[in-house]
């Protein structure tokens, strides 16, 4: 399996090579069983491919079924699902921030919490809390006794000071069979968590995770080349490309270091905090500067072993234009439309739920198509410990108009309800 | 290439039309098949490509390029093709060193005009003279998407401008084509776009235009495309005669048949 290195020494010689293309390799040109629709084959293998590391050895990763691309799981195994699988490496996914980014703000902890479980770095940014107080609130891993086990061996490791960092995120499979070191595991692919408990402190600590919070960067006196883009947007920009060439996310040193993947997490960004203006008037004067960071950020994550999540008050957003260019430049859009404060709340066809999700865009890569999901109409609700989706029946809008005796309406509804309400994922 | 999208607008690789520009526009769905059918169609047809794509990375067109039958770095090995790979340009502006001269130079400035990357399409389609010429039929310039131009702060006006000289050049001096798309947006206030969208629907010969469906999400039915002739060198009878197709997107090829035909309906 020499895709890997193939693709990074295509990068680093200066030709194309992004991470959702060498994963297409991989599994086309190995991995016989995950790369079966997939046409395209890397037939020549790299110069000095030895040192490589397999992909599939890269924690809390599997190719896509329908074209091989590298996936991690968002945190979310119901939204993995509607994704067609997972969150292809290399992409951005954008959440539109429901009222009061209540549920947004959860599903941003998901992706951080499975993070961590797979062992990956983290990049956590932010202008309204502190980093290190979101990474305190993560939500606790379903089923942790084997995690406990394994986290204790790794402390036990810890103490005798022989652990590097790439030796870190070897806890989580160390002790697992050789068995489920294939794809397409699903014990290692997609966990669930529990809201109502915190992440241990162990676990926490277990990744590398690096922190950019604003008012701390921003103290500095700006001295870097702006490029019409605001000072916050700037730092960041520069400090994500620090990251990702300094610890190797791009390729830059493909010998001997374990690959890992790096975890971008940005909180609320176009909000005043960041210090733009789309959210205070129509015609902002950093019109482009949001567009630009996302257009750059697109960019660098092409050319990294890195996925990003990225929150956006786009209710606020004045200027729809702006909405519209920002979906055009990220790949995956998730809506979340909460029923709090709103009319829907008191529509009883929606009473058992908190909320609707909008699965906006679906990226195509490598591929004409999208893998879109069948299911428009869904919607999600929290319950005391975990975050569901559901498809919404929306046939009972038809029941409900056509007017027929409460008798009969007794009769046939609890046959039609078992059969509309197909719950289809994410619930344990 | 899809054959029968060939059909649909009466050509082929063998005997591809001249001088013209073509519009592709989507409107709630993504046309980004057309840019495939275009690319392949053009490299298959031994034409001189230059592709500006700002959209994805060079890795991506490649792979669905190869899916359609063509290799983008072969193409690109033997002079046929010119790639300019907007996504890495721009990390390079930002990110890398300051003397090397980059075509995206627009970028750090904040109201500029679109001259670099006009010089670059010129150079890589004007022949130059010792035999390379001679061996491509005609220069062939093929952008994805002009609204991303849009989003990293170029005024439509200046879009218009590159898209005006490239027609200058390209079609009339070198009797070639221009194929550009363009995100429409019609609902989203989004009023440089508009003034795009227009501005080169009315300079275009022909526009294809890929529309989600009216009646929202199918799985056999993924848009309808509308052919829009705009009888420049159409014969007299067939000016302004317009065509609607739905499609549906598989593997390797798109379908297309008459409206509410699809073979899923029948």
């Amino acid at each position: 399996m020499a895709a890997l290195t193939t693709g990074f020494y295509a990068a680093s010689k200066g030709g194309a090579g992004d991470p959702t293309a060498t994963v297409a390799a991989a599994a086309g040109g190995d991995e016989t069983d995950s790369g079966g629709k997939c046409s395209f084959r890397r037939k020549s293998p790299a110069p000095g491919s030895g040192g490589g590391v397999r992909w599939r050895s890269i924690a809390g990763t599997r190719p896509s079924v329908r074209n091989g691309q590298l996936l991690v799981s968002a945190g979310l195994p119901a939204l993995d699902q509607l994704l067609g699988g997972g969150l292809a490496v290399g992409t951005l996914l954008l959440i539109e921030e429901d009222k009061y980014n209540i549920y947004s703000n959860l599903l941003f902890k998901y992706f951080l919490a499975e993070g961590i479980v797979c062992g990956h770095t983290l990049l956590l940014a932010s202008a309204k809390e502190d980093p290190d107080d979101i990474l305190q609130e993560l939500p606790e891993p379903l089923h942790d006794d084997k995690y406990k086990k394994e986290l204790d061996e790794v402390s036990s490791h810890k103490s005798q000071g022989e652990l590097d960092i790439s030796m870190k995120i070897a806890w989580r499979y160390q002790n697992l069979p050789k068995m489920e070191d294939g794809p397409g595991s699903s014990s290692r692919f997609g966990h669930y968590y529990d809201v109502s408990k915190r992440m241990s402190q162990e676990m926490i600590h277990s990744v590398k995770c690096h922190r950019f919070f604003l008012p701390e960067e921003i103290t500095s006196l700006p001295n870097v080349e702006s490029c019409a883009l605001t000072h916050g947007y700037t730092k960041l920009l520069h400090s994500i490309q620090r990251i990702i060439s300094e610890e190797g996310f791009n390729g830059s040193c493909p010998q001997k270091k374990q690959k890992n993947i790096l975890r971008i997490g940005i909180q609320s960004l176009g909000s005043p905090l960041w210090g733009d203006d789309i959210c205070c008037a129509d015609t902002p004067e950093h019109l482009h500067s949001l567009t630009k960071f996302l257009y750059v950020l697109r960019g660098l994550l092409r050319m990294s072993l890195s996925t990003c999540i990225i929150t956006v008050p786009s209710h606020l957003i004045q200027n729809k234009a702006i909405t519209a260019r920002i979906r055009n430049l990220s790949d995956t859009v998730v809506g979340l439309e909460s029923f709090l404060g709103g009319e829907k709340e008191a529509n009883s066809l929606y009473k058992d739920f908190h909320g609707l999700i909008h699965i906006h865009q679906i990226p195509r890569l490598n591929s004409l198509i999208g893998d879109v999901s069948d299911m428009k109409d869904l919607a999600f609700k929290l319950q005391r410990k975990v975050f569901t989706i559901e498809v919404h029946d929306s046939c009972w809008i038809h029941l409900c108009w056509i007017k027929i005796s409460q008798k009969i309406l007794s009769n046939i509804l609890p046959i039609i309800y078992q059969q509309c309400l197909f719950r289809r994922t994410g619930e344990v | 290439m899809f054959p029968e999208l060939n059909n649909l607008l009466n050509v082929s690789p063998e005997k591809p039309e001249q001088g013209t520009f073509t519009l592709l526009c989507n409107n709630k769905t993504d046309g980004s098949f057309l840019v495939h059918h275009f690319l392949s169609f053009y490299l298959k047809a031994n034409c001189k490509v230059c592709f500006v794509a700002l959209l994805q990375s060079f890795s991506h067109y490649n792979i669905v390029g190869q899916k359609l039958g063509v290799n983008l770095i072969a193409a690109r090995d033997r002079g046929q093709l010119v790639f300019l790979e907007g996504l890495k340009s721009t990390v390079e502006i930002l990110f890398g060193s300051e003397e090397q001269p980059n075509t995206l130079k627009f970028f750090r400035e904040s109201d500029t005009d679109l001259k670099s990357l006009f010089e670059l399409v010129h150079k890589a389609l004007t022949p130059s003279g010792d035999g390379d010429a001679a061996s491509w039929k005609f220069p062939v310039l093929l952008v994805d998407d002009l609204s991303v131009l849009l989003s990293l702060g170029v005024r439509a006006v200046a879009v218009l401008d590159f898209i005006q000289s490239c027609r200058a050049t390209v079609c009339w001096q070198l009797k070639g084509n221009v194929v550009a798309l363009v995100h429409d947006s019609d609902k989203t206030e989004d009023e440089e776009n508009a003034l795009l969208m227009n501005a080169l629907g009315h300079q275009s010969s022909l526009i294809l235009r890929a529309e989600g469906l009216l009646t929202g999400f199918c799985k056999d039915v993924h848009g309808q495309l509308k052919i829009l002739w705009r009888g420049l060198q159409q014969p007299k009878a067939e000016q302004t005669r317009s065509l609607i197709y739905q499609y549906k997107i598989q593997d390797k090829n798109v379908t297309f048949f008459a409206k509410g035909l699809s073979p899923a309906v029948l």
